[in-house]
């Protein structure tokens, strides 16, 4: 039960994005269209699994003074490990996101959950909550991906919804659409978090 | 929880072996990718060829610096049965709305654009991206002109190019990018071919 709390809360209860408020410059950035907030969210999951484990396992060998060093050190590591492949295998996929996907060395969740979680708990609790948070955190970039993608090109997943329609609302492709979806979708959340509470 | 001390030999021990095994990781990861990687940017290049030149069965490249200064430009001589076939040319201009754009321009051995293709741009998503083949028809408009003789600019430059709405900067940088190509083209090779079909090389 508890573990399946740990899984869950990051759903809706703890949702990174719109109930935590972290790693916003990948949400406001990248989700232009509902595929590359699906990408973006599962690059930061697999980033966000792999530091967790490895912060678990060795949380205490690492002197308390330089934790921060070595989690970062880490965690750019996955990240340069998830460029490379995507790169490798994934090239259209890269070229959208390929950008971004840097910056999720400085996304605030994956540092947030190795200093609050993983250094203090077990490996399984840890894998847990990264996979429950990383989820989360693809669910909310998707959703926010998917709201601009259909009012600002009329399309899901890049298909289209009205056929020969494509220009939509234009200001939700551009940065400030980011912001108002975030806003109406925080809306949404902490409302629903108060009907499960 | 028995966390370690914080001594200095025990910092830098531990400092060092996590770097150690983040240099070692990365370095395989690396090793196991080069190659895939080099693949993935060699069948972009190739695709992006054939997309401006007709079919042909060898490539050759070369490169030449640009006449007004700056990056030098690939030229992909294209040969079907040892005839030239057309020159991918991959151009950039610096002159986009965010920064550089690269576009591979065909041309065929009198200077007439046969097609142009956008490789690598960061216009804004919606308004300057129609540049790119898949989002609209506009660089459709550049096919068959010769900027010997037609002027490749767009409207508002008194050319004969449609910019594209509210996105004019980055229709005079796409067009800055295909006259690049083009004046590098004809300062570096129009005047060594010939007749059509001929081998440069």
């Amino acid at each position: 039960m508890k573990q399946w709390n740990n899984f869950t809360k990051g759903f809706i209860k703890d949702n990174p994005v719109f109930i935590l408020l972290l790693g916003l410059c990948p949400a406001l950035g990248v989700t232009t269209s509902a595929f590359n907030g699906f990408g973006m969210g599962l690059a930061t999951t697999f980033v966000l699994l792999g530091s967790n484990i490895v912060v678990s396992i060795i949380k205490n060998v690492i002197p308390n003074k330089v934790r921060i060093p070595c989690f970062i050190v880490i965690i750019a590591s996955f990240v340069t490990i998830v460029q490379l492949t995507m790169e490798a295998f994934l090239p259209d996929l890269f070229d959208s996101l390929g950008l971004f996907i840097p910056l999720i060395v400085v996304n605030c969740l994956v540092m947030g959950r190795a200093e609050a979680f993983a250094s203090k708990q077990d490996i399984w609790s840890s894998i847990v909550d990264a996979m429950g948070m990383g989820l989360g955190f693809t669910l909310a970039l998707t959703m926010l991906g998917g709201l601009r993608e259909i009012l600002g090109a009329y399309s899901i997943f890049g298909i289209q919804l009205i056929p020969g329609v494509t220009d939509g609302m234009l200001v939700f492709v551009l940065a400030p659409g980011a912001f108002i979806g975030m806003g109406y979708l925080i809306i949404l959340f902490n409302y629903m978090k108060k009907k499960t509470a | 929880m028995a966390k370690k001390e914080s001594t200095f030999l025990n910092m830098v021990v531990t400092l060092f072996l996590v770097t150690a095994a983040a240099s070692f990781t990365l370095a395989t990861v690396y090793n196991l990718t080069a190659e895939p990687i080099a693949q993935a940017r060699e069948a972009k290049r190739q695709f992006a060829i054939g997309q401006v030149v007709p079919e042909f069965d060898h490539l050759e490249s070369r490169k030449f610096l640009p006449p007004g200064g700056g990056d030098s430009l690939e030229f992909n001589f294209a040969y079907l049965n040892n005839e030239l076939v057309g020159v991918a040319v991959n151009t950039w201009t610096n002159r986009g709305y965010s920064g550089r754009i690269t576009a591979m321009v065909g041309f065929k051995h009198d200077g007439t654009i046969i097609d142009v293709f956008t490789l690598n741009h960061a216009e804004t998503p919606g308004l300057g991206d129609k540049i790119e083949k898949g989002k609209s028809d506009w660089s459709n408009q550049y096919r068959g002109l010769n900027p010997a003789a037609d002027n490749i600019r767009i409207r508002q430059d008194n050319g004969q190019i449609d910019a594209i709405t509210a996105a004019t900067i980055t229709a005079r940088a796409f067009s800055d990018a295909v006259q690049r190509a083009h004046d590098t083209f004809a300062e570096n090779v129009m005047s060594q071919i010939k007749t059509e079909g001929e081998p440069v090389l």
